[in-house]
């Protein structure tokens, strides 16, 4: 089976291609925006950090950001930086550079200024911007693609009807042999056991374990005790048991495969089916770190409703909620609150949110697109210093 | 029409199974104790009774469970039977405990 795609000098696909303007440093941010404003499949990230930073927080910023930088939705890149930062521009520059796709890197302090930067880099990205316009689309095949999975705003009908449609469809990509993330360490817990049972080799499923560990340690050391919380008093008036079922509802939008591998925060996936990245749950810091490892296009279920979107990977919206499709039309792109009535199946919901992707995946822009949404916040673990 | 629905099937359901593995169903709406109404899981229809009123979204079982068999939701276990459960009775904190754990204290 195969969708529209792009294909790019390293050989993998993007469902999209645009110009990335990154910011390696925070004081180089507005510069950044500067060059990118206007222009048409440009796109800037607002980093805010790269310097002030030691460890693995130094470590997390320039993964998430050459992740961007390097995903296939990306035709060119363009990293602009202050001069004297930690992350310099350059050894971001390096790192996307393995794809071999274009990249050019220029610095405020060495180009004389705002003025002189901004009027630059506007050069380079109207330049990269028609190369861009010239590369079309060519049938790819839909195992090359990864897809993101993702809820937030939940409500009763996440676990009955969106995240159990979005599971047939990520079993129908993976059995076509694409990728599927599944993420959010948070929402696991409860049942962690049961996913590291379906996990290829014991090592990875015990790395999950460890995973849910650290995320319950560092609530407790915020005096938060997430496991004793759930289900909670709501939760079990509305149906749900224990925490195994509560977090079950969630897991099941990434489909029932074997767990394949285990990906730390912004990580590319190196095996097809199903992967778990970990990341928190908060919506954004989640969406970017599998962007940044490089999922070209997300399924997105909510029933509270949501507009995110990401800078450069089409989200796709879906509720089983029909009050929030009806009151939030603008942001949602599916509605299977049939399933609720009792008139559609899950199977016949995942078979449309599969051609959905498909045509998404070939260009069809998504709510979050047409809004413009572009969210993107990296995930942190310790203070700047 | 939107490609992919099916007009074929008139039938409206009162209750979901969600995996074909699964042992109980969740109501989509109240049921009556005495109400006899058919699941399909797998492509298998099934009628059930239900024992007593299940408020929606709440689950039935629809096979029977034995004490400590585990009960099956999105076609894994969330949880055991605390006593044996019968098809069409309450599925609920009442009557299921969560799995014991060999990793955790």
């Amino acid at each position: 089976m195969m969708f529209q795609g792009f294909r790019r000098p390293d050989g993998k696909a993007g469902t999209r291609s645009y110009v990335l303007v990154i910011p390696s440093v925070g004081c180089s941010q507005a510069v950044a925006r500067a060059i990118a404003r206007g222009r048409k499949n440009a796109v800037f990230i607002p980093n805010i950090f790269g310097c002030g930073q030691v460890g693995e927080d130094r470590d997390l910023v320039k993964k998430t950001l050459v992740g961007f930088g390097a995903n296939p939705n990306v035709f060119a890149v363009l990293v602009v930086g202050n001069g004297c930062e930690q992350l310099s521009p350059e050894e971001l520059g390096e790192g996307i550079a393995a794809t071999v796709k274009r990249v050019e890197v220029i610095a405020i302090q060495t180009c004389g200024g705002t003025k002189k930067t901004v009027s630059l880099g506007r050069r380079i990205v109207k330049e990269m911007c028609e190369g861009a316009a010239r590369l079309v689309r060519e049938p790819t095949p839909v195992s090359e693609l990864i897809l993101g999975t993702e809820c937030g705003g939940s409500d009763y009908t996440s676990g009955l009807a969106s995240n159990p449609a979005v599971g047939v469809a990520c079993d129908m990509l993976t059995e076509h042999g694409g990728t599927v993330i599944l993420s959010e360490t948070p929402e696991l817990i409860g049942a962690e056991h049961i996913i590291a049972r379906r996990a290829k080799a014991p090592e990875i499923g015990q790395k999950v374990i460890e995973a849910v560990a650290w995320w319950e340690r560092k609530a407790a050391e915020a005096g938060q005790n997430i496991r004793e919380a759930n289900p909670s008093p709501g939760n079990i008036a509305g149906g749900i048991t224990t925490l195994e079922e509560k977090s079950l509802g969630c897991i099941y939008k990434a489909g029932s495969g074997p767990l394949e591998e285990f990906l730390t925060y912004a990580v590319q996936p190196s095996k097809k089916g199903l992967v778990y990245m970990d990341t928190p749950a908060h919506d954004i810091e989640q969406l970017t770190g599998m962007v940044a490892g490089g999922s070209q296009i997300v399924l997105f279920t909510t029933g509270r409703g949501t507009p995110v979107g990401s800078p450069i990977a089409p989200v796709i919206k879906i509720t089983g909620n029909k009050d929030t499709f009806r009151m939030m039309r603008d942001d949602m792109d599916m509605d299977v609150s049939r399933i609720l009535e009792g008139k559609e199946s899950v199977k016949d919901a995942g078979e449309l949110i599969f051609r959905e992707l498909i045509s998404v995946a070939s260009g069809k822009p998504t709510k979050a697109e047409k809004n413009g949404h572009r969210d993107f916040c990296m995930f942190k673990i310790n203070m700047n210093i | 029409m939107r490609p992919g629905v099916r007009t074929d099937v008139k039938k409206t359901w009162e209750a979901i199974v969600i995996n074909e593995k699964d042992n109980v169903a969740t109501s989509l709406k109240a049921l009556q104790a005495g109400d006899t109404i058919s699941v399909e899981a797998g492509g298998a229809v099934q009628e059930v009774k239900v024992l007593s009123d299940i408020p929606m979204g709440h689950k039935f079982a629809i096979r029977e469970i034995d004490e400590g068999e585990a009960v099956i939701k999105y076609g894994e276990p969330i949880g055991a039977g605390k006593t044996k459960i019968l098809v069409g009775e309450h599925v609920h904190v009442h009557n299921v405990v969560s799995e014991p754990r060999e990793d955790r204290s």
